[in-house]
């Protein structure tokens, strides 16, 4: 049922993926084979020692000291096994190579931005080059978030005010869903993005590329990104208002008065949400998109007005 | 009261009114208004459940807005656990049950027991009202700052579930002191009933974990009226911290909900077996030992949040400490079939349908707590399944075998078996259907906590919703044959199942208010079948209230 992978985890596409699958299966059939033999023996016994006298009263069964032992002692070697070999690869996990290619990760609700050294911003889409260790430093601006990719077996909570990392090697080029795994409101199951891996010549060839200055409308819609989760350019209503064909006319307010929107009302509707909101929608705005440059503000103003 | 009289006292009919029910201080009596209170608070969280199946049946919007949704889930986890699983068995069948089966005229402090009952309910009805304040949702973790910035909702859960954790500190406490203190004369330790064993470490669990939801709760208010910065970052307090406050008293919380199952499953198996329970002392004292260890695994709740990888790797290592022991009742279950006489009633049906499901809860919490595994499988719908298949293909299906099997003492009747059997297959099937894709979907990398959710994933979640209908459907007719039989049920012996502990040698059918006549003096163990021959020579079911057992 899945898009690719085998049937129980998807395909494994960073370095260590495979030594999480190898424990993850050998963890899987061994269970499977203590649970079928337990099952087994509890459905033999219930058949084979079936009341069918209602006057019998079995004696105890005298317990062996030997087999009472090995059942507590033969699980306890396999746990302890289970263990250290999953400590062996979780400390490999937890230890980005001191060469690994540096990404800022910011989270906040209900979008992700990937700044690059280069002085590249992306929102929806995080390239990385193959065969080379990544390693995230992440951070959060408002609640918890969390970064997982199925694809690569990672994950690791965003904490305000604290930098959390986690790092992978991409053995294959292609795309990978990003998902946020800790509840951040509202929109949480669709602050969704996508790993794209690349090689590394196209990477670099696309961070040359995303480095020039673009004209404002140009960064206002890459920037633009992070708010199409919840305002439609096409008119119609996501979470928020759609914003095309706004600009110079009259928006009505929650309060009953009316406003015109020009750059200033935009402007102030980005950095405080809460203060005019559109009529018929709650004042969920995250406040937390007021970080940006005045260059990207400018960007955005400048995209916003441009929709038709 | 004379000899003659008493074959028709019974706790039911000797004061009918309605203010002999709302101040008793019968044990019995306090037992069966929590029974129908948290019966009322599984209907309510199951009811969001079925609706928070629906909504996942398609992607995108279903019948429900996203708001409304993770409200919704949030509602459905913390009316199941605070309101429901927690004081289910200890409350419900601890207080019918436990003076009974010690031989005890009531438990050591009536009084309190009665109040712990009211404090239950104004905690339940604090909690809700936090619905009217403000909106919960995000689940019922509250991790903050989330929790804290939609408003005062957080403050009215917590201070519902703390004052509701008052009800179960004094409901422990007062086990605790009843099992030391009044115990029928021969009723040695190593001759309790294995219930008993597991409502006593539960009660441990109660006394000293749940102070530190107080706590939490506490310094939730100071850093909220008084702005010290505890919690919340933007004050400069840690979030994390919130979760390990959260985490120590929530873990232990687990083994409240579990450990009494544990009782149930071990006085069936040996019931229904007519068998002595196999490794008797290692199932008594490892409830003991589990209740002690559960306070020190709660980090493996936290291997992503940012504690230090050295704690994670401490915590993933005691956690197989506390799966060994588990694994090994599970075992001990399973032999104490071995050359018994097994009868499978209904109520045995669910003591063998929660060795299949709790053993894949506890395998799947072994995969859980892997370190290396558990970054990929976290907060993903495998954890989600895992603990449906703790907390309800453990403690829910034992709570059913267990009700099944003394519901002819409580009542005086005799429910349809025919109907328990499809019953109790009906859940069973559903049970699996409903939580299994789970684990599937979960590995593949389905987020928990979702409203919205990818094509892919369609499938699985369509299975869990019609899953979650046949194990309402089969939940529905416990609920309709159980009723009925109050109406026209056959009446019900003494001793219908053939059972050896106090309840069911030494008391009427129901029991008389002061349960025993004359005190029972114990001269074996709870399950030593093999001494009481006597008992079922005929053949016919035991049907004589026993005054001494030699």
């Amino acid at each position: 049922m899945g898009d690719k992978g085998v049937f129980w985890l998807p395909d494994a596409m960073s370095t260590f993926a495979g030594e999480v699958d190898a424990l993850f299966w050998f963890v899987f059939w061994t269970s499977t084979v203590l649970f079928v033999a337990v099952v087994a023996a509890k459905l033999y016994f219930m058949f084979r020692y079936k009341r069918r006298d209602e006057t019998s009263v079995p004696d105890p069964v005298h317990e062996s000291k030997l087999l009472e032992s090995a059942w507590i002692v033969v699980p306890t070697l396999l746990v302890l096994f289970v263990f250290i070999w999953g400590f062996d690869v979780y400390l490999r996990m937890n230890t980005a190579p001191p060469d690994a290619y540096e990404i800022t990760v910011r989270g906040k609700q209900w979008a992700w931005e990937f700044e690059y050294a280069e002085g590249v911003t992306t929102f929806t889409e995080m390239y990385v080059p193959v065969g080379r260790p990544v390693k995230l430093v992440m951070s959060s601006s408002d609640v918890l978030h969390s970064f997982f990719v199925p694809a690569f077996r990672v994950k690791q909570d965003l904490v305000p005010n604290r930098y959390s990392s986690v790092w992978f090697e991409a053995t294959q080029t292609g795309e990978f869903q990003i998902y946020c795994t800790e509840y951040c409101g509202t929109a949480h199951s669709a602050m969704l993005a996508k790993v794209v891996v690349v090689s590394e010549e196209e990477f670099a060839s696309w961070i040359t590329e995303q480095s020039q200055d673009l004209p404002p409308v140009e960064l206002g819609a890459q920037l633009f990104a992070q708010c199409a989760l919840c305002h439609a350019v096409d008119g119609t209503t996501k979470i928020g208002p759609a914003l095309n064909g706004i600009f110079g006319t009259q928006q009505k307010l929650t309060d009953g008065t009316s406003v015109l929107v020009d750059e200033d009302f935009i402007l102030e509707s980005i950095l405080n949400p809460a203060i005019k909101v559109a009529e018929g929608f709650q004042p969920i705005m995250p406040a937390g998109y007021s970080g940006m440059t005045p260059k990207q503000l400018d960007g955005l103003v400048a995209y916003i007005k441009s929709l038709k | 009261m004379s000899e003659s009289a008493s074959g028709t006292i019974n706790y039911l009919n000797h004061d009918k009114s309605i203010k002999s029910w709302l101040l008793t201080l019968d044990h019995k009596r306090i037992g069966i208004m929590y029974l129908i209170a948290v019966s009322l608070a599984f209907l309510a969280g199951g009811i969001l459940a079925i609706l928070v199946r629906i909504e996942l049946m398609a992607p995108g919007e279903t019948i429900m807005s996203a708001d409304a949704y993770n409200q919704s889930f949030t509602l459905h986890a913390v009316l199941m656990i605070f309101t429901f699983i927690i004081p289910a068995v200890p409350a419900v069948m601890g207080n019918f049950v436990l003076p009974l089966q010690i031989g005890a005229k009531d438990v050591a402090f009536p009084r309190l027991n009665l109040a712990s009952f009211y404090i239950y309910v104004l905690g339940a009805v604090i909690a809700m009202a936090a619905l009217l304040v403000g909106r919960i949702d995000g689940g019922w973790t509250f991790y903050t700052p989330y929790s804290t910035s939609v408003g005062d909702g957080i403050l009215f859960v917590t201070t519902g579930v703390f004052v509701m954790g008052f009800s179960s500190i004094l409901t422990g406490l007062n086990f605790i002191v009843t099992v030391h203190k009044m115990r029928a004369p021969g009723l040695t330790w190593n001759r309790l009933p294995l219930f008993i064993w597991s409502i006593y470490a539960t009660a441990i669990v109660q006394v000293l974990a749940t102070p530190v939801i107080g706590i939490t709760m506490l310094l939730l208010f100071l850093e909220k009226f008084m702005h010290i910065g505890i919690f919340d970052p933007a004050l400069g307090g840690d979030p994390v911290l919130f979760q390990h406050f959260f985490w120590f008293y929530s873990h232990p919380a687990v083994y409240i909900m579990i450990l009494p199952a544990f009782g149930i499953i071990s006085d069936l198996m040996g019931t229904f077996s007519r068998h002595q329970v196999s490794g008797y002392k290692f199932v008594a004292l490892s409830s003991v030992a589990i209740a002690f260890l559960g306070f020190l695994v709660w980090g493996h709740h936290m291997f992503v949040s940012g504690q230090s990888a050295t704690s994670s790797v401490v915590f993933s290592l005691i956690t197989y400490l506390i799966g060994i022991p588990t694994g090994v009742k599970v075992i001990n279950w399973v032999s104490t079939m071995y050359r018994g006489s097994v009868q499978l009633k209904t109520p045995m049906l669910y003591a063998i349908a929660f060795l299949f499901t709790f053993s894949i809860g506890g395998f799947t919490g072994i995969m859980l707590g892997v370190l290396a595994i558990d970054i990929h499988l976290h907060d993903t719908y495998f954890v989600v399944a895992h603990f449906h298949y703790v907390m309800m293909g453990g403690n829910v299906i034992a709570a059913l075998g267990g009700l099944h099997y003394w519901w002819p003492k409580i009542t005086g009747k005799m429910f349809n078996e025919k109907l328990g059997k499809i019953a109790a297959g009906l859940v069973f099937f559903g049970f699996n259907l409903t939580f299994f894709p789970q684990f599937i979907m979960g590995a593949q990398g389905m987020p928990r906590r979702y409203y919205d959710y990818l094509p892919e994933f369609q499938g699985y979640h369509l299975l869990s919703t019609y899953g979650s209908w046949v194990l309402a459907a089969g939940l529905f007719l416990i609920l309709g044959y159980l009723l009925a039989s109050l109406i026209n049920g056959k009446k019900a012996g003494l001793n219908p199942w053939g059972a050896l502990t106090l309840e069911w040698t030494h008391t009427t059918t129901p029991p008389h208010p002061h349960n025993f006549l004359e005190t029972p003096i114990v001269t074996r163990g709870a399950y030593d079948f093999h001494l009481a021959k006597e008992l079922f020579a005929t053949g016919e079911e035991v049907s004589e209230v026993v005054t001494s057992t030699h």
